[in-house]
Formats: structure tokens, C-alpha cells, sequence
């Protein structure tokens, strides 16, 4: 699936004295298949601007276009839009609402007009593709931790089998395991699912290591879009945008700058670890 | 959607009015209250016009706001108006096949249409100018005599404060429980009065199972501030009458006087 | 002086295993404690331990002299042992935000007089003053926990307990809590005791106190506390990107001390290992 914004706007409260642009004209696309970054500040829009996406909000002017085809089409229908595209909001764990886990993940596939056999095959996979034990199923989602609450509402997005997926701050409130147990989750969607992905994150480490694409907003605006590599190695400008890069970026930045043989483009531990040994090993060669 | 709607919002200022004592502009919307409903002639309403005109000019209160407090109240006053209009029995003075209206009929349509506009925007001057905390103060300063035998004035008033306080956040959490269960594939808008009350149960589920999350944190964090009740408390800005408050009094009765005297005109 | 003798709770009778299990720390007047840990380690129901909103199921926790298991102390040591909390939507009382600073001081019947020179002084102290006539729900996260803040150093608390007071927020709110924190700690010799699971957070106090599983492991100064990685990320705890490279770095063999946090210290010790050799 492939989705093209084309020069979106978006007010709140249009012609009262609180009027306030969230999104000022913006464009971009996601391709099939693609792992797309999305950061900037709170209040910069990206919220406003992900809800476009699946027809929860019409813009006030600008185009989207899914596959080719216009969303504002009075032929389109919304409905079937979101089941193809499926959005996972910010603390999505307060969506829950059924006795049962499995029944709360059924929720979305029964919406599309699938059989129970149908909805409870679909739950089934998504509890698998989160990893949550089904021996959880029955239980109610009220009892589980916070961790495997946020799971269960992404499975409850996951079910209805959406062809891109977009998550906003997915790990926000959880503790480093929850955190992790979820991005991995995600990174396994998109490769072994081929699922398109838009993961929205304050968390520029977590960018870094998973996206291919980056759009950072400011202001309502795109202030910046390009590869991790072109994003990142603006470094210090990026402090314009108020944003950070990845730290181990910047130790490693640090080190170049002291004349240290360093690749421009590390943003993982692992892959500092590996250059940096690198070093040791030259320097140990010189003496 | 659902950010759209305001409720008794109150517009900072420092004028006469928003500086009047909380309790002297209850008073007087009662008092007002009342008179507007004794009113019987056009003599009447054009003063009670001209007195919230004052009231808005010396508050400063945007014109385009009022317009704003009545849009809520629009379908209201138009169904009143052409309840009263065709429905009113009288001396006809327009007939087209069964319509018939009555002389009557319109005076008692103008005369309820303005009640009803000039009531909203009344209690909305005394909203956009009072802020809900004064507003509670006053309203627990009114009722404190009443808690002699027994009337929960203080309960009433911090009960108050806290849904003022909270109305706006539930408000938000709404429109992100509706739009997450819309993302989800719920449908609120088509479908029979059953289907849409069905379709309900996911967006009050969560939104009872976090209003009872904030009461009890809340109550925790009202605790943890030493919260105990209304007894021994002080308060940040007592209330007090001052000399603009009497002021107020003599000018609004003067001008209640003068349209209750209009009535036997 | 806050002082826990063999502290012990549970919430559930009927469940095995013990939420606090043996603590005993002392926390001295001026001191800034982070207590770290991961959900579920104890390190929240230790913090409802410090005012008086749990009790001990065994042993004591004792603030400046009282006993919290006395009914009688209650309003005495929430006043002395000012509490916030994680939501900051659920702790804002008031729809102003100078009306919810003086909240605390008005249940103390303090005078209206007083009252004003104390929500000034705490609006102050959180760089809020600005503010002070803004609806709470107006505010970004990061200011409307500086609000809830504030509302306790308006009640002159001697100790702040603060229960996770950044993860709801935004890097930039986060950011403005941490030194909000520092700085009442610093200039107005509040005690602090900071609940959190970021390691960086923790880093900026005297002293850090990892918990697991309802007992301390670790009490000792962050350098320290930090110096044991495998540890901290054993307990699922957020361990810095620097930290992490430093630790693995010694682990291939290079002489480097891994208990650094930031990245300029990094590099001088990496810097100072590559010369070395």
C-alpha cells in the first residue's frame, strides 16, 4: 500500500479567536514496505497529522491519496480505509473495554464483518505477533500488567491485518523490558510481515536503530526528511529543531572531532563497539 | 469534535464586573432571573437590553463570544418560537391553509425568544467574567449558613471544583477513546438506535474504568496534601465585599425598579 | 532524618512474597536519593511508605523522630514529606494554576496572607510565575508536573518524595522536571528522593538506591551504583548508550572504566585508553 499526502492543512477551531494551525502544508509518501520515522516535538502536529492517514480527521485543505486513490472521494469508504490502515494511539492500553482479552481483540476483525471462527483465528495470530501467552485469552484485560495491556491493544490493531501501521510513541510509560519486548515486536512485523510502518518517537536511539526514513516536524511543518544517515549527520543542526541525535552518535562525533577514524553513520552500541575496537586494534599495529 | 464545545469558559479580565464579589453577581443574575420573567412589555425588555449591553461594554466581553454562548440554544429557541408562533390561539392575523397565526402568537413568540436569549446571556457574562474557582468560593460562601443544619456546602463547592477542573481532560479523553475505537472499525454514526447504543459500550467501558484510575489517584494526591475537609481551611483569596459590590446593588435595582414600574405602564 | 528499620509490606495477604522485604535505609536532611528499579520492584510502594499513605506491615519508617504507624502523626508528616506523582492530570486539584499551588497551604489552614507569599515563592522556585493565572489543562506535561510541584514546596515539606514524576512525559518535559528537581535540592535544601527507571535521571543524585524484587541491592554513590552494568540490565534497567559501548569495551579486554554517563567523559576515557597504548 502506498499513501501520498500532498500539501495538507489542518486547523483546529477554524474562525474562533483560539484558531491554531496543526499541520501546515504538508506533502511526503510512504512507500510499500517502508519503515518511516516520525519525530518532532509535542504540539509540532504529528499526532494531527497521522489521524489524516486513515480518515479519522479531514483535512482542511491538501490531498491523501491511497493507492492512487483519493480518500475525499465521496466513493471511498472510510470504514474499509481503517482496516487497512491501522493506527496504534499513544497509551492505547485505555481503549480496552471487553471481559476477555480475546474478545477485545476480536473487537476490529468482528467490525469488518468476519465470523467469529474468522475474528478468533485473527486474534489468535495477533496474540502470536505480539507475543502474548494464550493462556492469557480469557483472562481479562483489566488484570494484566501494563506491558501486556499495551499488547494487547497493538493486537487488537493487528487483527484486522492492516497493511501499513502506524504507532504513536508505542513504548511511551513502560520500563526498559516492556520497551524493549515492543520495539522488537515491531521490527519482526515489518520484516517478516512486510508490513509498512510509522513509528512516531521522542526517542531518537530507537529511530535510529529502526527506521530506513525520517520526517521531523516542527511547527506543524516538515522541517527535515531523508535517510537516518542524512538526518543524523546534520548533527549539531539538528539543536535548531530542537532534537537530539542518538547519543552514541554523539560520543562517536566526539571522537571524530578529536581526529579519531570513526564512520559518519553509528548509531547503534553494537556497531560503536565493532569501529571502536577497530581503533584499538590500529593503534595497537603502530607501536 | 468534541473540542469545540464550551462550557462556562471563562475569559480573564479586569474590569469592573470581573473584579464584583463572586456572591453580589449571583444575586443579581437571580434577581435578573426573576425580573425578566415578570416582564410584560417591550418597554421592559429594551431596558433589560440595554442593561446587559452596559454590563457586556464595561466587561469587555467579545460580541462574537455571546453569539457563541446562544449557538448551543439556537434549535431550543427556534422550536419554542414556532411551538408558540402556530400553535398560540388568538385573534389571526396570517392564515394559509391550516397555519393560522395569531397576534397573539407573535407577541408571545418574541417575548419567549428574548427571554430565553436574554437568560443565556446573562448567566454567560457572569461566566466569562467569574472563573469557575471564584464562582465555587461564591457559591460555598451563599450556601455556608445552610451547613448549620446540615447542608454539605464545602462538599458541594470541591465537588464542583473538580469536575470544573476535570470536564475539559474527560472532554480530550473522550475524543482519543472515540477516535482509537474508530480506528478499530466502530461505527457511531449510521446503523439503528440499537446499533448506536451498542456501538456506546466502547467508549464508556474506558472512560469509567479511567475516571475511577484519576479519582483514586486524585484522592491520594488531595490526601497526601493533607486534605481533610472543609473543616479549618483557609482560603487563598477570601472573598470580600467592597465598595464597587454596593455600587453594583443600587444600580441594578435601580434599573430592576424601573422595568417592574414599566410593568403597570 | 528519614530512617526504615526492617520495613516489610504487602497489599495482598492471601499472595506470597513481600512487596518491601527488609528495608533499611537512611536518608539524611539535604540528601538527594534516586531509588531505581523496574516496574514491580518496590520501588513506588516504598515511596507510599515515606508519608503515610501505606503503612509497614513490619518494622518502622520514622520521620525525624515519628513514627508513620502512629494515626496522630498522619497530617503532621504529610505536611513534612511532600508527595507527587506519575499522572500529572491526577494531582491538579484546581482549573487555575495558582489556586492549585495554594490547595495544600489552605488544608493547613494557613492565613490568606501567608498563603499568597508561599504560592509566590513555590511558582518561583518551579519557574512557573508566568503561569500563575493559566488553566492547568492548557499546560504541557512537563509544566503541569512543575505545577504539582509546586503545590508541595508551597506547604514547606522538609523531604520531596517524587514517584516517577518524568515517565509520562516528553524529552523536553522530562528535562525541565529534572531541573526543577536539582535546583530545590541545591538552592532551598529540600530533600530529595527520586523514584525512577532512568538511569540518567539517577545519575544527577548524591546517591542511588537500586531495588529489585522488594530489597535494596545497591545503595551507594552513582559512580558505583553504576559501576556493576550486567547488574543494572540483569534487573531491567535502562542502561545509557555510553554506558552500555564502555562496558562492552572492557569486556573485549580494553582498560576503561565504564561507570561514565555521558559522552564527553566517555571520550576522555576512551581517548585516554587509545594514547596508552
Amino acid at each position: 500500500m502506498h499513501i501520498k499526502v500532498e500539501n495538507l492543512v489542518y486547523k483546529y477551531m477554524p474562525g474562533t479567536p483560539f484558531e491554531h494551525i496543526a499541520v501546515d502544508d504538508v506533502s511526503f509518501e510512504i512507500k510499500k514496505g517502508e519503515f518511516v520515522g516520525l519525530i518532532g516535538h509535542t504540539g509540532s502536529g504529528k499526532s494531527t497529522l497521522i489521524q489524516h492517514l486513515n480518515g479519522l480527521i479531514k483535512p482542511w485543505s491538501g490531498k491523501i491519496f491511497v493507492d492512487g486513490v483519493d480518500i475525499s472521494d465521496k466513493e471511498v469508504k472510510l470504514h474499509e480505509l481503517r482496516f487497512k490502515v491501522g493506527i496504534v494511539f499513544q497509551y492505547p492500553e485505555y481503549q480496552l473495554f471487553e471481559e476477555t482479552v480475546k474478545k477485545d481483540i476480536m473487537f476490529g476483525p468482528k467490525n469488518m464483518g468476519l465470523s467469529d471462527e474468522e475474528a478468533e483465528e485473527r486474534a489468535r495470530e495477533a496474540m502470536n505477533l505480539v507475543g502474548l501467552d494464550h493462556s492469557l485469552a480469557e483472562k481479562s484485560p483489566f488484570e494484566l500488567s501494563g506491558g501486556q495491556k499495551r499488547r494487547v491493544a497493538i493486537a487488537g490493531v493487528l487483527a484486522m491485518q492492516p497493511e501499513v501501521l502506524i504507532l504513536d510513541e508505542p513504548a511511551a510509560g513502560l520500563d526498559p523490558h516492556g520497551r524493549n519486548e515492543i520495539l522488537s515486536r515491531i521490527e519482526y512485523m515489518h520484516k517478516e510481515k512486510n508490513m509498512s510502518i510509522v513509528l512516531v518517537s521522542h526517542s531518537m536511539e530507537d529511530i535510529a536503530r529502526m527506521a530506513k526514513r525520517v520526517i521531523v516536524m516542527k511547527e506543524g511543518k516538515i522541517a527535515a526528511e531523508g535517510s537516518v544517515h542524512d538526518i543524523f549527520k546534520k548533527g549539531e543542526s539538528l539543536k535548531e529543531i530542537n532534537l537530539d541525535v542518538p547519543q552514541i552518535k554523539r560520543l562517536t562525533d566526539e571522537l571524530r572531532r578529536r581526529g579519531y577514524d570513526l564512520p559518519d553513520d553509528i548509531y547503534t552500541v553494537e556497531r560503536a563497539h565493532e569501529e571502536i575496537l577497530k581503533l584499538f586494534e590500529m593503534e595497537h599495529h603502530k607501536v | 469534535m468534541l473540542k469545540d464545545i464550551t462550557i462556562g469558559q471563562y475569559l480573564p479580565g479586569n474590569s469592573v464586573i470581573h473584579r464584583l464579589d463572586p456572591r453580589t453577581k449571583i444575586l443579581l443574575i437571580v434577581a435578573f432571573l426573576i425580573v425578566l420573567f415578570t416582564v410584560g412589555n417591550f418597554a421592559g425588555y429594551l431596558a433589560l437590553a440595554l442593561f446587559l449591553f452596559a454590563v457586556n461594554k464595561i466587561a469587555k466581553v467579545p460580541f462574537k463570544m455571546l453569539v457563541k454562548s446562544l449557538k448551543p440554544l439556537l434549535f431550543f429557541v427556534i422550536f419554542t418560537a414556532v411551538i408558540n408562533l402556530f400553535l398560540t390561539r388568538g385573534e389571526p392575523i396570517f392564515k394559509w391553509g391550516i397555519i393560522t397565526i395569531t397576534k397573539e402568537g407573535v407577541r408571545l413568540t418574541i417575548a419567549m425568544s428574548l427571554r430565553l436569549i436574554f437568560l443565556v446571556i446573562g448567566t454567560s457574562l457572569l461566566t466569562y467574567t467569574t472563573s469557575p474557582i471564584v464562582l465555587t468560593d461564591g457559591i460555598e460562601s451563599l450556601f455556608r449558613p445552610l451547613s448549620k443544619i446540615g447542608f454539605p456546602a464545602h462538599e458541594i463547592a470541591m465537588m464542583m471544583t473538580i469536575a470544573i477542573r476535570f470536564i475539559p481532560t474527560i472532554i480530550d479523553e473522550t475524543d482519543k477513546i472515540m477516535k482509537a475505537q474508530s480506528a478499530r472499525g466502530s461505527d457511531f454514526e449510521s446503523g439503528s438506535l440499537i446499533h448506536r447504543a451498542k456501538a456506546l459500550i466502547p467508549i464508556l467501558v474506558p472512560l469509567f474504568v479511567s475516571a475511577f484510575r484519576r479519582a483514586d489517584d486524585l484522592a491520594t494526591a488531595m490526601e497526601c496534601r493533607c486534605y481533610r475537609g472543609g473543616e479549618g481551611r483557609t482560603k487563598l483569596k477570601a472573598i470580600k465585599m467592597k465598595r464597587i459590590d454596593a455600587g453594583a446593588f443600587l444600580i441594578s435595582a435601580a434599573v430592576f425598579a424601573v422595568v417592574i414600574v414599566m410593568n403597570w405602564l | 532524618m528519614i530512617e526504615t528499620k526492617n520495613l516489610k509490606f504487602r497489599y495482598d495477604e492471601e499472595k506470597l512474597g513481600l512487596v518491601l522485604d527488609d528495608i533499611n535505609l537512611t536518608i539524611k536532611d539535604g540528601e538527594f536519593v534516586a531509588v531505581l528499579g523496574h516496574n514491580g520492584s518496590g520501588k513506588s510502594t516504598f515511596a507510599k511508605q515515606l508519608n503515610a499513605v501505606l503503612m509497614p506491615l513490619g518494622g518502622s519508617v520514622c520521620i525525624d523522630g515519628i513514627y508513620t504507624s502512629d494515626e496522630k502523626n498522619l497530617w503532621d508528616i504529610r505536611s513534612k514529606v511532600g508527595m507527587v506523582f506519575q499522572n500529572p492530570d491526577n494531582q491538579i486539584i484546581a482549573s487555575v494554576v495558582e489556586e492549585d499551588v495554594a490547595f495544600g497551604p489552605e488544608n493547613l489552614g494557613i492565613a490568606p496572607d501567608e498563603i499568597r507569599k508561599r504560592v509566590d515563592f513555590a511558582l518561583k522556585a518551579v519557574d512557573m510565575e508566568k503561569h500563575r493565572g493559566a488553566a492547568p489543562h492548557n499546560l504541557s506535561g512537563g509544566q503541569k508536573q512543575r505545577i504539582s510541584i509546586a503545590g508541595i514546596i508551597a506547604m514547606m515539606p522538609k523531604y520531596i518524595v517524587l514517584d516517577e514524576p518524568t515517565a509520562m512525559l516528553d524529552p523536553k518535559g522530562r528535562k525541565e522536571v529534572m531541573e526543577t528537581i536539582k535546583f530545590l535540592n541545591r538552592e532551598h535544601k529540600i530533600t530529595v528522593i527520586l523514584i525512577t527507571h532512568y538511569m540518567e535521571e539517577a545519575a544527577k543524585a548524591d546517591r542511588v538506591v537500586v531495588m529489585e524484587k522488594g530489597k535494596v541491592i545497591v545503595d551507594d554513590t552513582p559512580e558505583m551504583a553504576f559501576a556493576n552494568v550486567a547488574l543494572l540490565k540483569d534487573v531491567g534497567l535502562d542502561v545509557p548508550q555510553v554506558t552500555d559501548l564502555m562496558y562492552r569495551l572492557r569486556g573485549s579486554g580494553i582498560n576503561v572504566h565504564h561507570n561514565l554517563l555521558d559522552e564527553k567523559a566517555c571520550a576522555d576515557e576512551i581517548v585516554r585508553a587509545l594514547e596508552e597504548k
